[in-house]
């Protein structure tokens, strides 16, 4: 590998961006390309199905033995209020590998001392994902239950493709949502994918048993999304 | 990203402060291999590493390698597994094989 491939790759990875880093087994050459990059022709099935699948490993082409080493962005999750559910959401996700912030207008509710060592913002979803966007290694999860502060970023993560998307509320909550999304000229199939009533069905009771089960549906969304990407 | 235990932003760190680097990736695995494909070893001329291409097994025998590579120049594949009577030496008891490729960073 030379020294400018590390550098580009690095780049890319620092900031969330899909690379794929292919070395030429035989002559040690490497190069690096990135998710919308256009694609050398004896490569572009192959890169496209590495960033699909996420799996590295060897291909061969009219050029030789060639290795692809995908580097996807790390999952993340933005969760839209500072709530109970998201105090115990804070300590699961560091758990299980999820960086996490939380988005919160209400300053009572977003406060320092309530979540301690969170990457916490108390200001509108508007403002903060116009500066941090959202994208589709992120999963969105709302659940202030209020819709001045959760309809923006629901729409939002739908726009950006985030690859989970859930909404906190019963059924007939949701179902005024949905009118209230279509209404912002979302479609019914986009707001399809958002999961309501949110989380695994697990029978979850406390707030802790509801951020697990929120937690749970984002590791699936994950894991069922890049298998499913393998077999496209 | 921000983890100093990151074995390409480390390689990246070790050349900018002139230091020679080697880079070991995990290029395929048979049977139960304790770390996936893409995974990063890197070794720096006096030995220091960061990462694993294993789960500690096969290490030692991989910087030995790389400090060859660093003197050399030429990349090398490494296969270590159950079928090799060095490799049981080394230690991948976990009953799996890999491949290992070393190459210079530059």
């Amino acid at each position: 590998m030379d020294l400018a491939s590390l550098r580009r790759l690095n780049a890319a990875r620092s900031a969330r961006r899909a690379a794929v880093l292919v070395t030429d087994i035989a002559g040690g050459r490497s190069e690096v390309l990135e998710e919308g990059d256009t694609l050398p022709p004896h490569l572009a099935d192959a890169v496209r199905a590495a960033f699909l699948s996420g799996k590295s490993g060897l291909v061969e082409t009219e050029k030789g033995s060639l290795f692809l080493n995908v580097h996807l962005p790390p999952p993340r999750i933005v969760a839209i209020g500072a709530v109970h559910i998201t105090q115990a959401l804070a300590r699961l996700a560091g758990v299980v590998g999820f960086d996490l912030t939380i988005i919160d207008p209400r300053t009572a509710f977003a406060t320092a001392e309530r979540f301690e060592g969170v990457d916490l913002v108390a200001d509108w979803p508007e403002d903060v994902l116009s500066e941090r966007p959202l994208d589709s290694y992120t999963a969105l999860a709302a659940v202030t239950h209020d819709p001045k502060i959760d309809d923006f970023a629901l729409a939002e993560a739908l726009r950006r493709g985030c690859f989970y998307v859930g909404a906190l509320g019963s059924r007939k909550t949701h179902a005024k949502r949905v009118e209230r999304l279509v209404a912002m000229g979302l479609t019914t199939n986009e707001i399809a994918r958002i999961r309501a009533p949110i989380g695994l069905d697990i029978g979850a009771s406390s707030p802790q048993e509801i951020a697990l089960a929120i937690l749970a549906e984002i590791v699936e969304a994950f894991r069922r999304r890049s298998l499913s990407g393998a077999d496209a | 990203m921000s983890n100093s235990l990151d074995p390409l932003l480390t390689a990246e760190g070790w050349a900018a402060e002139g230091r020679a680097v080697a880079i070991a990736t995990v290029m395929e695995t048979w049977g139960s291999a304790p770390r996936p494909v893409g995974s990063h070893l890197v070794i720096d001329g006096e030995g220091n590493f960061e990462g694993s291409v294993s789960g500690g097994c096969v290490e030692g025998a991989v910087i030995t390698e790389a400090l060859e590579v660093l003197q050399g120049g030429q990349p090398k594949m490494l296969d270590f597994g159950v079928a090799d009577e060095t490799a049981w030496r080394v230690g991948l008891s976990c009953g799996g094989r890999i491949r290992v490729y070393v190459e210079r960073l530059g």
